[in-house]
């Protein structure tokens, strides 16, 4: 069904992308020049090798991992370790290559839990990852010589003399160094899935019974596989103990895990670059998100909901259904409905947002007084006319919506079929 | 011996209020192929819809109005969400129970606020429902109830008294278990629905051909086993705390016993839930690490070995990872869990 655009002796279309890539990581921080914004874009960095190396298991393997974090926090731990080593004079090692001590890390941790994990598969397989994930964070408690206890450990990463100028004590150095790992681990990650053991992770995760029976143990293949994931993990780990130069319990927790799962989903499991949007919605939502509105954790658990039931592919799979029907030439005719549904379902938010918004505020700090700002409006929490208008936006809102959503299913899938007659005669002619 | 006893009923007390998590869960698994992660989550709301409906009606009537509702709000999310991913296959639907534990943890937190709230089980339930009696002199003797002030302190004090009472509590939870796990049997194997139930397991196909609903049949297995997981939040919540965090803490030990029972089996889960519950609560009872238990063996350890972590760890401390390092060595010698049947 895809179609490779692949020109020999050189394939240029990938020339482009990658190139593209490259400039992006480069340019972005002579565009966002803010101190926030740089630390956001090294944090979108970090989650995107983490989201990706998550999507070797979820997306290419079919593993759903509920202790990733158990990979990436303990490469940072170790990391900060070793960080902390260099600057105490007992291991000769350059700052830049911390991360890949992270990565080493999560590789050996990979290699020792993936040998329990990987002997199942499916559902048995993420229940045994969540345990594992609750032994290593009931461990960091136990252990505070390693894990440091409450306070985690902490270390810092402008040591010894400057090489050519750099110290990594500007965040912008740092951010540099994490987008020359992110360019590469990339790349690499991209690279693992065109290789044998690529593909046939792919194949163990759509038959397994099959590839057995050709003569490959799925079990060796799903452990390489998780190995491979765990470094990524590790180094992402690494990277994230030089950005913040403290590790604490937290980055091995399940809450961690969950995010990661939560936002690969989101980005899209099933095509390459979904992580890659799924990390930097995962920034965008912890760094910004939970500044403007404390319900956020609820809006999201919403979002993802409703994204497993109408939209499995992601983000990602959107985008490619929709270059598809413009590729036909039939965008023009939605732009219609998808302004339609746009705008009902902002009027749905609307409703809904405001009696969160008011729910949060009488639950939370209700001795403010009960004036709530919304979006420019004040509302009143314990007023019947806020909660009645609201009501009102809501169900307005949601009937519009559904009115919308079955016209658009009903245009929708006529496109479709005429996007496969087209195909069908293309393929006749 | 009265120390052994009352954590032996301690312990058996807390496995079957796992027992009753979990056997919703393996009802729920073998019957669907779904593995409910949102299923401490509905332990939790059966503990606050409990707390609610107790401070209006009173306790007796919450410990039947909170199972029902928290069986109706699963099998509208069975009929609204489950029903439609059900094609995609099992990772999705895992995905959306995923989804919606995140989404009652912040709606129970919007309701009932962040901080545990104060659920008291009612007066008959507060006392203990036996006290041992453990006298130097004369042996153990059992008093039924709360033991006399006088029964416990003696006169002579050459003479070693000790008083363990047994909460009430606790015993009405066994009782409720016991009584859950015999009735859930009766219903699976004796009655005309039970047989559909199990018909429906192997065989949906034949099952729909012979004209039984099976979607229906689905739907209202997912709200019974919602239900019990309420009944236990109930029963939970008011017996330990009731607050937001409570689903987390039960759930992964819920799906420790699943696996270690063996999936999809009924007895391996009870048999999982009594084990664990029964070397949790004796691990957190001892007191003794590497380092004592030498030393009361006269090995000496050099002063840097007795600073160590891993020397000094007591049992008790370790005792929340016991479970999971369970889990990781049933996995290893015994992969299909305990009494279960199919590997995978």
């Amino acid at each position: 069904m895809t179609k490779y655009y692949e020109f020999k002796p050189l394939n240029l279309g990938r020339w482009i992308v990658w190139s593209l890539f490259a400039l992006i990581l480069a340019v972005m921080p002579l565009l966002f020049t803010s101190s926030l914004s740089v630390t956001i874009l090294s944090q979108m960095g970090i989650a995107i090798i983490a989201c990706l190396s998550y999507n070797m298991l979820l997306g290419q393997g079919g593993m759903l991992s509920f202790g990733h974090a158990v990979y990436t926090g303990l490469g940072s731990f170790v990391a900060i370790h070793a960080l902390n080593s260099i600057s105490n004079g007992s291991l000769p090692l350059p700052v830049s290559l911390i991360p890949l001590v992270g990565g080493i890390a999560g590789l050996g941790f990979a290699v020792l839990f993936g040998w329990v994990t990987t002997r199942k598969s499916g559902t048995t397989f993420a229940m045994i990852t969540l345990g594992l994930g609750e032994l290593v964070f009931a461990m960091s408690l136990m252990i505070p010589e390693f894990f440091g206890g409450e306070g985690g450990v902490s270390s810092n990463r402008v040591i010894g003399k400057p090489f050519f100028g750099i110290t990594f004590g500007p965040p912008l150095q740092v951010y540099y160094l994490i987008a020359v790992y992110t360019f590469l681990a990339v790349a690499a990650m991209y690279a693992f899935t065109r290789t044998p053991l690529g593909r046939m992770l792919n194949a163990v995760r759509d038959n397994p019974e099959r590839v057995e029976f050709v003569g490959y143990n799925t079990q060796r293949v799903r452990y390489h596989a998780f190995v491979i994931s765990g470094f990524f993990a590790g180094i992402a780990g690494g990277l994230g103990s030089l950005l913040f130069e403290i590790v604490t319990a937290e980055v091995v927790g399940a809450a961690r895990s969950g995010a990661y799962l939560l936002f690969t989903f989101l980005g899209g499991a099933t095509f390459f670059f979904g992580p890659i949007l799924g990390g930097i919605l995962m920034v965008i939502a912890f760094v910004l998100l939970s500044e403007f509105t404390k319900a956020w954790l609820l809006y999201l658990g919403l979002i993802f909901m409703f994204m497993v039931m109408y939209a499995p592919g992601g983000i990602a799979s959107l985008i490619m259904m929709n270059l598809r029907v413009a590729a036909f030439g039939k965008l023009r005719t939605l732009w219609v409905s998808y302004l339609a549904l746009g705008v009902t379902f902002l009027i749905v938010l609307l409703g809904a947002g405001a009696m969160i918004e008011m729910i949060y505020h009488l639950q939370l700090d209700s001795g403010s007084g009960d004036a709530v700002r919304f979006l420019g409006v004040t509302l009143h929490a314990r007023g019947l006319n806020s909660w009645f208008g609201s009501l009102f936006v809501l169900l307005t809102g949601f009937g519009l919506f559904e009115v919308t959503r079955r016209q658009f299913k009903l245009q929708w899938g006529e496109i479709q079929t005429e996007i496969e007659k087209e195909i069908k005669r293309r393929e006749t002619a | 011996m009265e120390f052994f006893i009352i954590s032996m009923l301690n312990g058996l007390s807390y496995g079957l209020l796992l027992f009753m998590l979990s056997s919703g869960l393996t009802l729920i698994f073998s019957m669907m192929g779904v593995l409910n992660f949102a299923h401490a989550s509905f332990y939790m709301v059966g503990a606050y819809v409990g707390y609610t409906v107790s401070r209006l009606v009173g306790f007796w009537p919450a410990l039947v109005i909170a199972p029902l509702v928290v069986g109706a709000l699963g099998a509208v999310f069975e009929r609204l969400c489950l029903r439609r991913v059900h094609k995609f296959g099992h990772v999705p639907e895992l995905l959306i129970t995923f989804g919606l534990s995140y989404v009652i943890l912040e709606l129970v937190q919007l309701i009932w606020g962040r901080i545990a709230v104060e659920f008291r089980p009612p007066e008959l339930l507060q006392g203990p429902v036996f006290t041992l009696i453990n006298h130097s002199a004369k042996g153990l003797s059992m008093v039924w109830g709360a033991a006399p002030a006088e029964m416990c302190s003696a006169a002579d004090a050459a003479v070693r008294l000790v008083c363990s009472p047994f909460p009430a509590t606790r015993g009405f939870m066994m009782l409720v278990a016991l009584v859950m796990l015999v009735s859930v049997w009766l219903l699976l194997t004796r009655t005309r629905i039970g047989l559909v139930i199990q018909a429906a397991l192997t065989h949906p196909e034949a099952v729909e051909s012979l004209g039984h609903n099976v979607p229906a049949v689905f739907m209202m297995v997912f709200g019974a086993g919602a239900a019990l997981a309420g009944l236990a939040g109930v029963i939970g919540g008011s017996t330990f705390l009731t607050e937001p965090s409570m689903a987390a803490t039960v759930g992964s030990v819920i799906f420790v016993v699943v696996v270690v029972g063996g999936m999809g089996s009924l007895s391996g889960a009870f048999l999982a839930s009594v084990l664990i519950g029964v070397i949790q609560t004796f691990a957190v009872a001892f007191d003794y690490s590497v380092g004592s238990l030498a030393a009361q063996m006269g090995v000496q350890l050099s002063p840097g070995a007795q600073g160590n972590t891993l020397v000094k760890l007591t049992i008790s401390q370790v005792a929340p990872i016991l479970p999971y390092l369970f889990l990781v060595l049933i996995l290893i010698f015994r992969p299909k869990g305990l009494l279960g049947t199919r590997e995978g």
